[in-house]
């Protein structure tokens, strides 16, 4: 009873918080995903059996980097938060998109209840598959050109796989947070996580072939805090 | 129908019908109490949350409360103790003691048991990503699950046990908590109809089935040895041509109802969101159904003891010629090799169809069977490869390079009067059996006898000739011999009019089989039916011509008789 009320009395003050201001209140984190090494080559597509999609794409951009800067690397806050708080979802969706028989982007990053919106810009069947251990996973099928499905999450849960069965080749993953303090690094290897609270926070970095690095980041009121993640490839 | 299809949007009268699943596990929450005592009690017990400021009226309300619940508790443990017991008698060695599907058997089998801590379920009137109802757990655990380990068992446990063990498995995954899967609202099929089946064939193609299915429906399609489970154990796509291996069953419905939710933890996909998207029509999707049905007889066949081999005057040319069209094939089933080491606990072959005619002078006989990979085929190496991961353990290890696909053929090495046949699994030494062993690689038969499994001496070579050919997910071979072999070393004649022993043996290379891993069949016999010997046909022609001799003799002197009478007269 005690824990409801209390579960209830945040949602509200998250909720009051929500409607006093835009997000972009608070701290924010922000940095640069740096990739050294020689990373190993890329594993290679063979797409001939499917008409439509051969030819797009000849590797599998498991590794992205240029410039040593290292996309699709999700970054979120692990812990730090105070505990019990609850968050509202943004209701814009993240959608990714199959093209070329691949899917983009390759790391999705949602909050819990948000949508994820899936759509298939290829003029064949795919099905996504989503296998969850926290969530529920679901199998579902875009037979045709321009069919959208949304999707939405309940539980926090990393790496969740996602893949297309008809194309053994193409799988995501897919990120769900209780929270909205997460980002995925673009091509320039940058992200900025907005509208933290003041506070200290262990912040980690995971890349799907390349493992996690973890900092602990201090958050000021206002402005920005620096987390810089290297990752090494291969020996 | 689109969304209207839903259960969230179908009429209070369905829904009425199909919420009662929780009140039926028995209560839905304190059958866990075990496992989870603070969310439950806290809900039985609403006196508990008053805020107590008088400690010892809290104390005293604390034990009273202790008193009145034990009973209940006791009763629901017994119901839950009940449901626990049978499942470690009966499902826990395979399914495991913590219901991971990881148990003592587990790794002999695939698919492997089901792993009830993700709560994933196959066979479900739910929507994708959706928990089973009970009707369908009951379903599963009544039936079974065909082409799988899965035994159904409504007769070995009655329905309150079967129903305790539903609410035990249920334990192991925290999704059942304050869960209430509601059924989707099928609907119902269109009529039947030939035109109906045709469209049906056509939106397979546009929604493209064949991708894993074969354009036949036989499997083998070009994605198909790419296909793993939730779990990454390799899985088959379903033969759709042979609707009694089905899992969910093989009416138009249960079908449909697959379309419609997908079966989870597998590859097969809800086509739910494609109504929903006006993408295909649901009408669209139940000719799917009427056409996926239609690719499979009525009947599951029955397999006879007996394979006849009706005489002919000419023997078909090869397993491709019209004439095998009016012969009745004769269905073998074959099941892994599981008593010689190695075991084989997957075999890609469960049927061989046999078909047999004779001209007096040569049997030839015609074997089909269904195989989704022309033996060694680089496509299904990496197949081979999740094969060899999920079926090496205990036994030798699977091949790390793909085999030929083979069928044997096995007759007694002799005549025998007695009723004894030689051990089925490829002859003893005592009791040789006479083998023929096909290969699809080099498209080669061997003859010889065999004192057991892989133990083959080659003998009596160019007795039999043979034609194979292979066609989207089927092999088809046509063997002829002489019925008193040119050689008869190795060798037994076929007599018409005696039932000659013959056992099967299949194997799939690309699934990681030899000529010890694969689907074995019992003793079988062929019946070579007797020729009419020549009097039959000389005989009548005899008979006739003397009817027609005497008669003209008959007349002949009847006529003379009438002249010379005549004449007198004169």
């Amino acid at each position: 009873m005690k824990h409801a009320m209390l579960s209830a009395v945040t949602v509200l003050t998250a909720g009051l918080l929500g409607a006093a201001g835009p997000a972009v209140q608070g701290g924010s984190v922000t940095g640069t995903v740096k990739l050294t090494g020689t990373a190993p080559a890329n594993p290679k597509l063979d797409m001939s059996d499917e008409a439509a999609c051969r030819g797009k794409y000849t590797t599998d951009p498991v590794i992205t980097a240029s410039g040593g800067n290292l996309q699709n690397v999700l970054v979120y806050v692990k812990s730090g938060l105070p505990a019990g708080q609850k968050f509202t979802a943004s209701t814009t969706p993240v959608v990714v998109d199959q093209e070329g028989c691949l899917y983009h982007p390759r790391t999705l990053a949602v909050m819990a209840g948000q949508p994820l919106e899936i759509r298939n810009s290829d003029p064949v069947l795919h099905n996504i598959k989503v296998v969850a251990k926290r969530n529920r996973g679901f199998n579902i099928s875009q037979p045709t050109k321009g069919m959208k499905t949304t999707r939405t999450f309940t539980a926090q849960e990393i790496a969740i796989p996602v893949a297309c069965n008809v194309h053994g080749w193409m799988h995501a993953n897919l990120n769900v947070f209780t929270h909205p303090f997460f980002a995925v690094t673009g091509a320039d290897g940058s992200f900025t996580i907005r509208g933290l609270p003041a506070g200290t926070y262990e912040v980690e970095a995971w890349h799907e072939k390349l493992g996690t690095q973890t900092m602990t980041v201090a958050v000021p009121a206002t402005g920005s805090a620096a987390a810089n993640f290297t990752f090494k490839a291969g020996s | 129908m689109t969304k209207g299809a839903h259960a969230s949007d179908g009429s209070s009268g369905e829904r009425g019908r199909r919420v009662p699943e929780r009140a039926s596990v028995s209560g839905g929450c304190c059958y866990q109490a075990r496992f989870a005592p603070a969310n439950c009690s806290a809900r039985r017990d609403p006196p508990a949350r008053e805020p107590n400021d008088r400690p010892s009226l809290a104390l005293a309300l604390v034990l009273v409360l202790s008193l009145m619940a034990r009973p209940m508790l006791a009763q629901e443990g017994q119901a839950n103790a009940r449901g626990k017991a049978l499942y470690d008698k009966w499902c826990a060695e395979c399914h495991g003691d913590a219901g991971a599907g990881d148990g003592a058997a587990a790794t002999h089998m695939l698919p492997r048991p089901r792993d009830f801590t993700r709560a994933v379920f196959q066979v479900r009137t739910t929507a994708s990503g959706e928990l089973a109802t009970d009707d369908d757990l009951r379903r599963v655990t009544d039936e079974g699950m065909p082409g799988t380990a899965m035994p159904g068992w409504s007769s070995r446990l009655n329905a309150a046990d079967r129903d305790a063990v539903i609410a035990y498995l249920k334990t192991f995954s925290t999704f059942w908590e304050d869960a209430a899967p509601e059924a989707i609202a099928l609907g119902r099929a269109p009529r039947a109809s030939a035109e109906g089946i045709a469209e049906g064939r056509e939106v397979f193609q546009t929604l493209e089935c064949f991708k894993c299915h074969g354009q036949l429906g036989r499997g083998g399609g070009q994605s198909a040895p790419t296909l793993k489970d939730d779990w990454d154990q390799p899985i088959r796509p379903a033969d759709l041509t042979q609707s009694w291996n089905f899992n969910g069953g093989s009416t138009v419905e249960q079908i449909y109802a697959r379309l419609r939710t997908g079966l989870d933890g597998t590859p097969m996909p809800s086509f739910s969101d494609a109504i929903d998207a006006n993408v295909i029509t649901d009408e669209q999707l139940w000719r799917v159904a009427q056409y996926v049905r239609s690719l499979s007889p009525e009947q599951q066949p029955r397999p006879q003891d007996v394979i006849r081999a009706a005489v002919v005057v000419q023997l078909p040319a090869g397993p491709d010629d019209s004439a095998w069209a009016t012969v009745e094939p004769a269905y073998v089933p074959v099941v892994g090799q599981i008593v010689v080491r190695p075991r084989w606990f997957a075999p890609a072959v469960d049927a061989v169809w046999v078909q047999a005619l004779h001209d007096g002078q040569t049997l030839a006989l015609r074997l089909t069977w269904h195989d989704g990979s022309k033996s060694p085929d680089p496509a299904w190496d990496e197949w081979l490869g999740r094969m060899r991961d999920a079926m090496s353990d205990g036994d030798a290890p699977v091949a790390t390079e793909q085999g030929p696909d083979r069928l044997h053929l096995q007759f007694p090495a002799r005549w025998s009067d007695g009723l004894e046949r030689p051990y089925f699994l490829g002859g003893s030494t005592r009791q040789p059996v006479s083998l023929w062993r096909w290969s699809s690689v080099g498209d080669k038969l061997e003859e010889g006898t065999s004192t057991g499994l892989g133990r083959f001496t080659a003998a009596g070579a160019g007795n039999a000739s043979h034609s194979a050919r292979y066609d989207r997910g089927e092999w088809a071979l046509q063997i002829n011999r002489a019925l008193v072999p040119a050689d008869s070393t190795a060798a037994i004649p076929f007599m018409p009019g005696r039932a000659i022993p013959i056992a099967f043996f299949a194997a799939d290379g690309s699934n990681g089989e030899d000529e010890v891993r694969g689907a074995v069949s019992a003793w079988y016999a062929i019946y070579l039916d007797v020729p009419a010997p020549p009097r039959v046909y000389v005989a009548p022609v005899v008979a006739v011509l003397l009817t027609a001799g005497l008669g003209l003799v008959v007349i002949r002197r009847a006529q003379q008789r009438g002249f010379n009478s005549v004449r007198g007269k004169e």
